[in-house]
């Protein structure tokens, strides 16, 4: 265990690994890899002390790109591990990195069951709107007139709204983010991390070869006018009605997290086979 | 009055008329007295009402298999009898007992011409405040098998204890009730008395496997309820954490599965248990514990597929899943166990290898042994504990390689929270760092790794069951071993020498071990519960056999019996 005074010593560039990413220039995933390793830096947390899991798709290949543990599993099924993982190991930090196709479309069920079970985890979501390493198929937040080759003239589907999602199946903490905007985003994700529970995080992030529209985002994004609220109806109201381009912190609730106590062996294990003596 | 090697005897009703507590305390009054047994129950798909049946045998030598027909066969009432179909089988010396207000004996029953005697065990009941008829019926089984009556009461006392004076008194009245009718009925069949004394347990196949995880290290678990693999998770909930573990209730078996691989990612020993198509989920994330050479343990309780099939009944038709089932090539453990009481050693000898191996590891055992309840000898502890290879002490970062090529295949483990060890488990190919690469020599080396580390380690004689000598062996596994152990020994009575070769460590395979349990041997007889002989063409696949091999298999539910067996041996004797 460091002790403070290390902890004070991490700089964002500790949090980085030596791999260099597969991701495309001007893509908006290198702007939350600097988020993640300024909020890191900002909390002081020790590189080890973190993991950071993942699915399948660009946004998931972030756990890599950090000096933290990392956990790149199948896709869809991030927030299953990461469950598994912090209410054995209460003591790590963990945050789970996914996109818009990982995490809403494959691993939909799984989101509405971990906002729902509120263990003390960040769920970051990379939101650009399009399956990027699949070469641009529409995701579950594609608009419903994006043209692809698997939907020719769109899908006509309503998009998914992870928010109002989150919020109803109980996530604890809920905030949108640009990825333009790092310092911004490293704070949010600070206090993601900081506060007890689900921590849901949308960040949109461009994706600039199949969406080069996005690199409009940067003009359209706005800091949320009014600050949090705790009261989830009135951040579902907000959030419906929204342009979608709203920046900060949405909700904070408190409800208290999900962790079973893990207690130290109180009994021998021959103990436990009495019941089937006689 | 002769002796006999085993009595076998029934309790049928409908839902509701206690059949099965019948079936429970008799099974428990007979370990009492130091027999062994085993009790299967078989109920209809309903969750309340429709029919109910116990069905017991009871030795004075461990029981493993059901008899192919029952001695004995008690109808509270017949009332819905019918739906058993042929899965209840009489013979013509056996005794039918009923009650004359207990509706007809269904037809196949009847047809039996077996002995058919009326005891009016409701009008009995209706005698005794709160009375109840499978009491009575209890009764009648004590006094047919010999019980002694004293035996029988002071386990309903003790039994019974949480339910008060009056529920003790009352169905102590029941049974003295149908102890005394039964007092001139004549069962021409005696119990051999008990050999000694000795520690008895009473338990089913699900709770031993619970168990066996317990001791061998398993800490967390995830839970997906599945017929017929739900008790191992209701067993474990509340016993886990009296000894520092943990039970999560997963959304659906791909987060099961996913949930204890992160636990298991995090140091902790893991497992989750499932059924056919629960595992049929779990497979991609298999996969993915193979690669990132996480250890876990999936229990498999297999029943009748494919798809829904028959949840409540049993089969042995998910080996080629289990072993063959993920996409690439991704070898992993697959054990079975042979009993009710091997299902505790199995499952912990299967915690040991994973944690060893740093692999998954499959335990194929089915609704048979599962659900089914025996009285057996307390199972020997073993030493089998799951010890990781751990990285503990890393000196320089960036030197630790989580996936390094060392001699056994198996890489020293990190846990999170040890600084300097930092690393990225994947499912892409990686190298030896466990970067995510897509180069020849790297896909080569971690296959390599990944085959050989199950290949070179040293599985010792637990690997399979080997008994007798003859030129004829039959090659069995799972639950199936111990009705092939039986029909073995009547074909010795009858001067047929045969063995037996039961595999309990299916993969990976061990071709040298094989070659040597069959050498001599001229010919095999294959016995399986599976419609496609999934066995027989994996022991075609993994092993050379001897010139003449046949096959009896069926698929379930009807369980391939000791006679059937017996036959197929005496049909090739040489």
């Amino acid at each position: 265990m460091s002790t403070a005074h290390e902890r004070l010593a991490c700089k964002p560039a500790d949090y980085k690994s030596d791999i260099k990413p597969i991701w495309c220039p001007g893509c908006g995933d290198y702007h939350v890899l600097m988020s993640f390793t300024r909020a890191f830096a900002e909390l002081g947390l020790p590189p080890e002390q973190i993991v950071v899991v993942s699915g399948i798709g660009c946004s998931s290949r972030i756990p890599a790109y950090t000096n933290c543990y990392g956990f790149h599993g199948v896709h869809g099924r991030s927030l299953a591990l990461a469950a598994g993982l912090k209410v054995t190991r209460p003591d790590l930090t963990v945050v789970v990195a996914s996109g818009d196709g990982d995490g809403y479309s494959i691993g939909g069920n799984h989101f509405l069951h971990a906002c729902r079970r509120n263990v003390d985890m960040t769920y970051v979501v990379m939101d650009n709107r399009i399956y990027g390493m699949t070469k641009g198929q529409p995701s579950p937040t594609t608009e419903p007139e994006f043209d692809t080759a698997l939907s020719p003239g769109g899908t006509g589907l309503r998009p998914f709204h992870p928010l109002v999602v989150a919020l109803a199946s109980g996530a604890n903490f809920v905030a949108r983010c640009f990825s333009g905007e790092p310092n911004e985003t490293a704070a949010v994700l600070a206090e993601a991390i900081r506060h007890p529970g689900f921590s849901f995080v949308e960040i949109l992030s461009p994706c600039v070869t199949f969406r080069p529209d996005e690199r409009d985002w940067k003009s359209q994004v706005h800091q949320a006018p009014v600050g949090a609220t705790s009261d989830p109806a009135k951040a579902a109201r907000r959030i419906m009605t929204d342009d979608g381009f709203n920046i900060g912190i949405l909700y904070r609730g408190d409800r208290r997290p999900y962790q079973p106590a893990v207690v130290q062996r109180h009994v021998e294990l021959s103990e436990l086979e009495k019941e089937f003596e006689l | 009055m002769g002796n006999s090697q085993s009595i076998s005897i029934g309790f049928v009703g409908s839902g509701g008329a206690g059949a099965l507590t019948a079936g429970n305390l008799l099974l428990e009054a007979a370990s009492a007295a130091g027999w062994q047994g085993l009790l299967t129950r078989t109920v209809g798909p309903q969750i309340r009402g429709g029919e109910a049946a116990a069905l017991l045998r009871l030795a004075s030598h461990p029981v493993e298999c059901m008899p192919e027909q029952f001695d004995v066969l008690i109808g509270i009432d017949w009332l819905n009898a019918h739906r058993f179909g042929a899965e209840i089988k009489i013979g013509h010396d056996s005794l039918l007992i009923g009650d004359p207000r207990g509706g007809a004996v269904p037809p196949h029953i009847a047809e039996a011409g077996a002995r058919e005697v009326q005891i009016p065990m409701k009008d009995m009941a209706k005698a005794i405040p709160d009375g109840r008829a499978n009491m009575i019926a209890l009764g009648i089984a004590c006094r047919l098998v010999r019980l002694e009556r004293e035996t029988c009461l002071a386990l309903l006392e003790k039994r019974l204890s949480d339910k008060g004076e009056a529920a003790i008194k009352a169905s102590q009245a029941g049974l003295i009730a149908g102890y005394d009718a039964a007092q001139d009925l004549d069962l021409s069949l005696r119990l051999a008395a008990p050999k000694r004394a000795t520690r008895k347990w009473l338990v089913s196949g699900n709770d031993a496997t619970a168990l066996g995880a317990i001791r061998g290290g398993i800490r967390f678990a995830a839970a997906y309820p599945i017929t017929p693999a739900t008790e191992i998770l209701e067993w474990l909930a509340p016993n886990l954490p009296k000894v520092g573990g943990v039970l999560l209730q997963a959304e659906d078996e791909l987060a099961a599965i996913n949930m204890i691989i992160g636990a298991s990612y995090g140091g902790t020993p893991s497992l989750t248990a499932t059924s056919g198509p629960g595992l049929s989920l779990m497979i991609e994330s298999l996969g993915l514990a193979t690669a990132a050479e996480i250890p876990i343990v999936v229990v498999d309780v297999m029943r009748g597929g494919p798809s829904t099939g028959i949840p409540t009944k049993s089969e042995q038709a998910d080996l080629n899943i289990a072993v063959y089932g993920c996409h690439g090539d991704a070898p992993h453990l697959v054990v079975a166990p042979q009993s009710i009481g091997d299902c505790l050693f199995t499952t912990q000898w299967a915690v040991y290898l994973a944690e060893a191996l740093q692999t998954p590891a499959i335990v194929l055992s089915d609704q048979f042994i599962g659900q089914a309840r025996a009285a057996i000898e307390k199972p020997a502890d073993v030493a089998f504990i799951g010890q990781r290879s751990r990285a503990t002490d890393i000196s320089a970062a960036g030197a630790y390689k989580r996936y390094a090529i060392a001699g056994s295949g198996v890489s020293p483990m990190v846990v999170p929270g040890t600084s300097g060890g930092q690393y990225t488990a994947d499912g892409l190919t990686h190298t030896e760092r466990g970067i995510p690469t897509s180069g020849a020599s790297d896909h080569q080396a971690q296959l390599d790794k990944r085959r050989d580390k199950l290949v070179r380690f040293a599985y010792g004689d637990h690997w399979a069951t080997l008994e007798g000598s003859g030129d004829l062996a039959v090659v069995t596994w799972g639950s199936l071993t111990g009705a092939v152990r039986e029909a073995i020994g009547r074909a010795a009575q009858d001067g047929v020498e045969v063995s037996l070769i039961a595999p309990r460590l299916l993969f990976p395979a061990q071709p040298e071990r094989f070659a040597a349990a069959i050498a001599g041997k001229s010919r095999l007889l294959v016995v399986e519960q599976s419609h496609g002989a999934q066995f027989y063409r994996y022991l075609r696949a993994h092993y050379d056999l001897p010139g003449r091999v046949d096959v009896l298999n069926r698929p379930g539910p009807m369980p391939i019996g000791v006679s059937e067996i017996h036959r197929a041996i005496m049909e090739r004797r040489a």
